[in-house]
């Protein structure tokens, strides 16, 4: 799961499948985290999940908050257009 | 429960590689939810209840909300309707629907068969999580609640600069194209005020 993210977030150019793929690597960390806490049949697992289900809530915010942003700069969602601040 | 392990993370894996070969974005978000919600069971199956039930509240439903918001804001342009006209093809719902169906089904499975295991299997339910989570993550807590309160400002703070510049010209776009279109919703809310009146 976590390399289909990095897959997905290497290969898409559109901003909004890029933080999608975001979003599936965040969710299999989570996973790994909740395995580890099974397998041990600690709490600690599912702790770490809640505070990266928080985590992703918060980024996915701002995100989708720039995504708007320069789609209203750029009229596009292509991540290359925001190539412009090379120097 | 192994068998249903592993068709929830195989849907899991077929339903986020069509996800990532789709080129619509709508198509792809129905693919992550099927996704998603294939994790949530996953989840279930490894015994934490607690968690599966916030994957669907919060992933599934609370991150796809704004996604699926934004990508209808994204697309307020003039070929708004012609596509909307092509997404509603009953063919792209169906890869979404079968392995939704799937899910359903293994559910069922479940809770029927959680009658008899319950205790049996490891299950670390949401008593444990939460004394875990406000007696030594405590901290943790705080520093999660700031993040929340520095995204919703920060996220305020981006939606308020784009809406001074660009959404009155973009509300007067849609009025002048729901006047001049005249389409049948609208002849027929005065049709029928005119009838009334």
């Amino acid at each position: 799961m976590f390399a289909l993210g990095l897959i997905g977030l290497l290969v898409r150019r559109n901003l909004i499948f890029i933080l999608m793929s975001i979003e599936v690597m965040l969710n299999a960390a989570g996973l790994a985290f909740v395995v580890a806490g099974s397998r041990w049949m600690q709490p600690d697992g599912q702790v770490m999940f809640i505070f990266i289900l928080a985590m992703a809530a918060a980024e996915v915010a701002v995100g989708l908050a720039l995504v708007l942003q320069f789609y209203h700069l750029h009229k596009s969602l292509d991540a290359d257009a925001a190539s412009e601040m090379r120097g | 429960m192994q068998p249903l392990f592993y068709g929830a993370a195989a849907i899991a894996i077929l339903s986020t590689i069509m996800m990532l070969s789709r080129l619509n974005a709508v198509h792809a978000l129905l693919y992550l939810i099927v996704s998603l919600l294939a994790v949530a069971v996953v989840f279930y199956t490894l015994g934490a209840p607690f968690i599966a039930a916030l994957e669907v509240i919060i992933y599934a439903g609370a991150i796809m909300v704004l996604f699926i918001f934004v990508v209808m804001l994204l697309n307020l342009g003039e070929r708004a309707t012609e596509l909307e006209r092509t997404w509603v093809k009953a063919k792209m719902y169906i890869g979404p629907m079968i392995l939704a169906a799937i899910l359903i089904a293994e559910f069922v499975v479940m809770l029927s068969q959680t009658r008899v295991t319950a205790h049996s299997a490891g299950v670390v339910g949401p008593k444990e999580v939460g004394a875990a989570l406000y007696g030594p993550y405590l901290i943790g807590v705080e520093l999660a609640s700031f993040l929340l309160l520095g995204a919703l400002v920060g996220a305020y703070h981006l939606g308020v600069r784009k809406r001074e510049g660009v959404s009155k010209g973009n509300h007067v776009d849609t009025y002048e194209r729901r006047t001049a279109a005249r389409g049948d919703l609208v002849r027929a809310g005065t049709d029928r005020t005119a009838g009334a009146a």
